[in-house]
């Protein structure tokens, strides 16, 4: 006999969802809305008393939102999300799943775009909906590539609901990057800037392409590479999730997994500090669980200065740690 | 006491990265009185202490203006308050209502034996302060009332007693009552009565003509017996690590309470603020040290309260410090902190200046009084400008060029030394 893992109640192993609660049972992901909602437990200090407008009661900071920083790891799959040191909110968002029995594991990472509003409501509706997207349709045995586009359209038509008619210009928008994993395949799919590295015995690949407008420019020859990356419109994107994204389908790419590897989604805020890939593989730490490869990545963002929103999930393929 | 206090917080939150000093003023505002009405006669003390010392002798009109504004200030105390009056001279002698150091209640009986009791006063002796405030110290312990209140008047200098003899006085009469001070004359002395002043919570201002004693006398007992509530101090919080570098009462005038801090829970200090009338506004400048966060990061860096005697919070502020690398953010001058910087400025600048004039070195007086010129001045401290311009001739105010006077009335100098303590509100005509 085994027991749900959200209510406790007992289930048997061939139930699909939980008797008491209606929990699917196929599927462990990371939780709706976020991380830890509100709050935080304790402030960095070790102060657990907070007056009721959320101040320490023993530092004085400001209770840190349950969004400022959080991990979340399940076998196989882990994930880190900082605010930085400079950006005062947390506009970056993750969720992850895992569909037992099948082997399959589906990731997103979306980066809020900063100049426009609800930012983190934004990239938390996109990671929800197409994380939802991606293990709803795995568990039947949908096609990754099809699946992709379908939580990529979905994610973009849920953001593009929160736009205000009367504040189009700044429509509540983001960036997207997932993986979806099954035995054989991985399938990556990408809109704007975030990305996503392969890290295997040959050293390290980088499977996206920035959707900016510097990037644009490289791809025409128009500037250099070197030049793209003091382009005040390296960070500009040219595509994005939101009311006024125009999108018809993400990018997307997929590859058979035949060695023991690390797959890496991230946001700029870790590879603006690692803009290539050698640059990741120098510093990703080798023989250790996805979470520690996650912490350290974003560790090594915040210590260069953690300018902005720093998001990292790590998924294993073929019980791979990158070594 | 249904007094409400409205705490305001003025600053700039905002502190470059690695800074660690968070100013702001605290603007209090007592309201309510009308629900409340002052407190009840009963609990209400006044003690008037009048110099009698040899020297209110000359001019005759000082002991009996004396007098007169002491028969003034019992007319105005209400039926039910308790009193007494002291007369001072290197000792304290009860002279109402009897030599066994008891209060009287206000009646209109004990109202007219009070005053033909100061009419008869004779001055002779010398000058105690220490041995008066003690005298009235023993008759306020007696009252069980929450409200207690004294008024000095002294034509001289403490010369009858060491100024350490007045220091433990004073140390011991703190925070038990509070107290107005008076110079009659120029033969006080500014610093000392200021002091006394400071310690009893209360003002100190010079009474140039000795016609108008009374009238001030009248106004500071009605005033002291229009207070709704007594005993209220303020309490800061402040995070751990934190230092209060200093928290002044700034307006209506100036008092450093920063030494008068009485530790209360873990990260919390208390200072006392004397009593409040039902319609009134202080302001204070707050200023704490704590210890920088990173950027982006917000803190709390001080909960200020008002409590009564009995530790109820009557109102409740915030300061607040956010870090940032946005310098056209931390840069931003707060008006009211910048403001009540210069006054507390032109405060020093006048005092170390007329110290410096009576010691003959003219180029620092010049220096300090042309400084003071210029702050009041610019605050548009029109009370300040009108006083200084007594003291130094003015060439050009904008840029606090002076030139000191030869001479100079005692009475003007004595007088710009005393309301220099006196501020302009911010922002107030």
């Amino acid at each position: 006999m085994e027991s749900c893992p959200e209510c406790a109640a007992p289930v048997s192993s061939q139930d699909r969802f939980c008797e008491a609660c209606g929990r699917n049972l196929r599927v462990q992901r990371t939780p709706v809305g976020g991380p830890g909602s509100p709050a935080a437990a304790r402030c960095p200090c070790g102060g657990a008393e907070f007056d009721e407008d959320g101040f320490c009661a023993r530092c004085g900071r400001v209770r840190p939102a349950g969004r400022d920083r959080a991990e979340f790891s399940f076998p196989g799959v882990a994930g880190v999300t900082d605010r930085g040191r400079r950006r005062a909110r947390n506009e970056d968002s993750l969720a992850f799943g895992r569909v037992r029995k099948r082997g399959v594991v589906a990731a997103v990472v979306c980066d809020g775009v900063a100049s426009s509003e609800r930012a983190e409501q934004a990239s938390q509706l996109a990671v929800d909906t197409a994380l939802d997207v991606l293990l709803t349709a795995m568990q039947s045995g949908g096609d990754p590539e099809q699946a992709t586009v379908d939580a990529v359209l979905a994610a973009d038509a849920a953001v593009s609901r929160l736009a205000r008619a009367e504040a189009a210009d700044v429509a509540p928008s983001c960036t997207y990057v997932s993986v979806v994993l099954t035995e054989e395949t991985a399938t990556v799919g990408w809109v704007g800037d975030s990305r996503a590295y392969l890290v295997g015995e040959a050293g390290a690949t980088r499977l996206t392409t920035d959707d900016t407008w510097a990037a644009q420019l490289v791809a025409d020859g128009v500037i250099t590479a070197e030049e793209a990356l003091t382009d005040r419109r390296a960070h500009v994107l040219s595509r994005w999730l939101g009311a006024d994204s125009g999108l018809e389908a993400p990018r997307t790419m997929t590859f058979r997994v035949e060695t023991p590897s690390l797959l890496v989604l991230c946001s700029d805020g870790l590879w603006n500090y690692l803009p290539e890939p050698e640059d990741l593989l120098e510093v990703l730490p080798r023989g250790v669980p996805p979470v520690e490869v996650a912490r350290e990545l974003v560790e090594v963002a915040l210590k260069s200065g953690g300018h902005d929103n720093i998001t990292v999930v790590v998924v294993q393929l073929r019980g791979g740690n990158g070594a | 006491m249904a007094l409400e206090f409205g705490v305001e917080v003025y600053q700039n939150e905002y502190l470059p990265e690695g800074s660690a000093d968070v100013d702001a003023i605290v603007t209090v505002t007592a309201s309510g009185a009308e629900k409340s009405g002052p407190v009840a006669a009963g609990d209400v003390a006044q003690v008037l202490i009048v110099d009698t010392s040899g020297s209110m002798r000359y001019p005759p009109t000082k002991l009996a203006a004396a007098k007169q504004a002491t028969a003034a200030a019992i007319d105005t105390l209400r039926d039910g308050v308790s009193f007494a009056v002291v007369a001072g001279t290197e000792r304290a002698r009860v002279v109402y209502p009897d030599a066994r150091e008891a209060l009287t209640v206000a009646n209109d009986r004990t109202r007219a034996a009070a005053k033909r009791a100061v009419e008869r006063l004779r001055a002779d002796g010398g000058t105690a302060m220490g041995q008066w405030l003690t005298t009235a110290d023993r008759l306020f312990a007696r009252h069980t009332g929450s409200l207690k209140h004294a008024i000095l008047l002294t034509d001289g200098q403490n010369q009858h007693e060491t100024p350490e003899q007045l220091t433990r006085v004073l140390e011991q009469v703190g925070g038990r009552f509070t107290g107005d001070c008076r110079g009659v004359g120029t033969d006080w002395q500014v610093g000392e009565l200021r002091r006394i002043a400071e310690v009893l919570l209360g003002t100190v201002d010079i009474v140039v003509d000795p016609a108008d004693l009374a009238e001030d006398f009248r106004s500071m007992t009605s005033s002291a017996m229009d207070k709704a509530v007594a005993g209220v101090s303020l309490r800061l919080w402040t995070p751990e690590n934190a230092e209060v570098l200093f928290l002044k009462q700034v307006s209506p005038q100036l008092v450093d309470l920063t030494g008068k801090r009485v530790a209360g829970a873990p990260r919390t200090g208390d200072y006392p603020t004397g009593a409040w009338a039902g319609a009134e506004s202080r302001d204070y400048h707050l200023c704490v040290r704590v210890r920088p966060a990173g950027v982006g990061d917000r803190m709390l860096a001080s909960r200020v309260s008002l409590l009564d005697a009995a530790g109820t919070v009557l109102g409740q502020g915030r300061v607040l410090a956010v870090w940032t690398d946005d310098t056209a953010l931390s840069t931003r001058l707060n008006a009211e902190v910048a403001h009540y910087t210069g006054q507390a400025e032109l405060a020093s600048a006048i005092q170390e200046g007329l110290e410096a004039r009576k010691v003959g070195d003219v180029e620092t007086a010049t220096a300090k009084l042309g400084r003071a010129v210029k702050l009041a001045h610019e605050s548009g401290n029109a009370d300040t400008s009108r006083l200084l311009a007594k003291v130094v001739d003015v060439e050009d105010a904008p840029t606090g060029t002076i030139k000191l006077r030869a001479r100079v009335a005692d009475e003007d100098e004595m007088t710009l030394d005393t309301r220099s303590t006196v501020t302009k509100r911010v922002g107030k005509g």
